[in-house]
């Protein structure tokens, strides 16, 4: 019940880092947290870096699909960032495309991929063009 | 001590006394029928003629059925024979006819020792006829077992050749198929790539089509499941070379590619993932190249 998966404030982003196997509680006690800290945060963004992650099952997955959900209904875009192939697989094989989450291949390339889309979300919100 | 096989022993000892008359007549024998001088040495063909009438000796001197352990010294041997006449490029059917080549001289030896008793002779005849065609069946088995074994081993190796993945520009892959894709080649198309967009950091991967024949639906479906993958790891992905067969199947079976990215050729395909990646193609003036020179 302790543990805890931390949420780092990067910006207006936050960084969530998964380095343990994910089991049920924990997801969702990753579920509150996250959402807790966006709305009392205002976060823009949030990523979660899975690349230390190898086993994930159907729960997990609708869990990563969740947390986009919840994110984005909050005003934050979600980006799941380093997917090992291994769990790529075992997604699609579960019939688990994600069809809802943002990928990109490690953090350093999803952070790029939020900004770019926040600065287009702020453009449609203000009507300018550049 | 086992009970021996009175018949079996008579064999044993007609085969130990007549063995030289036995092994010459064997030999002339195959001269007319299976030697294949061109595949093989005469003195290698003598030396595994008298292994093997050593060992049916051994064999049928402690008796019992061909699965016994008696018979494991010339089991070794026939699947040692059998596999090195696959290598050397014997028919089947000539490994197996060496075999059943020994008949006749096994025969006359039973003849000429047991000229006194018909009965007996005839006995003879038959254990030695139900071993020795046991023995063929055997050798065919092992024959053909070890040329699967180099289907199988050529096939592992085309699995592996044929799955490249190459590396076209800073993060852009290209994995170009060629052949039938079945789910085996597919799996180990899917891991490679995966595999090599982690290794390299690649945002774009092309999987090029041109030299796939076929496609059904099982094929589409392991395809788009590599789109999907890919597309969870963070990775484009675009499939190219559709040829105009291929289009109109995937049409037909209904399948549904509207989510990936199509293109006619490698070249488009590639064209395009430059330009996700953020660069772009400028052909030099022909002035500014004579300038240069």
């Amino acid at each position: 019940m302790d543990e805890k998966i931390p949420i780092l404030r990067m910006g207006e982003f936050l960084l969530v880092t998964i380095q343990v196997d994910m089991h049920d509680r924990l997801a969702m006690t990753l579920q509150d947290d996250l959402t807790n800290r966006i709305s009392k945060t205002g976060a823009k963004g949030v990523l979660i870096d899975i690349s230390s992650l190898e086993i994930v099952d159907s729960f997990i997955g609708r869990m990563l699909a969740n947390i986009a959900s919840m994110s984005r209904v909050l005003d934050a875009d979600t980006v799941v960032v380093g997917m090992q192939p291994a769990v790529a697989i075992t997604l699609v094989e579960l019939g688990m495309s994600l069809p809802g989450v943002r990928t990109a291949l490690n953090v350093d390339a999803g952070m790029a991929l939020l900004r770019k889309s926040l600065e287009a979300n702020e453009e449609a919100e203000y009507g300018r063009r550049f | 001590m086992p009970t021996v096989n009175p018949q079996t022993s008579v064999l044993e000892a007609i085969i130990a006394k007549r063995k030289r008359e036995v092994l010459e007549e064997w030999l002339r024998e195959m001269v007319g029928s299976t030697r294949r001088n061109d595949l093989m040495k005469e003195s290698e063909l003598q030396r595994q003629c008298s292994d093997i009438l050593d060992s049916l000796a051994v064999a049928t001197a402690n008796g019992g059925a061909m699965d016994s352990t008696a018979y494991d010294s010339i089991r070794e041997k026939l699947t040692e024979i059998s596999r090195s006449r696959a290598a050397q490029g014997f028919t089947a059917r000539e490994t197996a006819t060496f075999i059943f080549s020994i008949k006749r001289p096994l025969f006359n030896a039973i003849r000429a020792e047991l000229s006194n008793d018909p009965g007996a002779v005839a006995t003879e005849m038959w254990t030695a006829t139900e071993l020795i065609d046991g023995l063929g069946l055997y050798t065919t088995d092992a024959f053909i077992k070890s040329r699967e074994e180099t289907i199988r081993r050529q096939q592992e190796e085309m699995l592996e050749l044929s799955t490249p993945v190459i590396k076209l520009w800073e993060g852009i892959l290209a994995l170009p198929l060629i052949g039938t894709l079945d789910s085996a080649r597919t799996q180990v198309v899917m891991e490679s790539l995966l595999e090599s967009i982690v290794q390299t950091n690649s945002q774009v991967a092309i999987i090029d089509i041109t030299g796939v024949p076929t496609v059904d639906t099982v094929v589409a479906q392991h395809l788009l499941k590599t789109v999907t993958a890919a597309r969870l790891m963070g990775a484009d992905c675009i499939i190219s070379g559709v040829r105009p067969q291929i289009a109109q199947t995937i049409v037909h079976l209904g399948i549904n590619l509207l989510d990936v990215t199509t293109k006619a050729t490698l070249a488009d395909a590639f064209i395009l993932a430059i330009k996700r990646a953020g660069f772009t193609f400028v052909r030099q003036q022909k002035k500014e190249v004579k300038h240069e020179d």
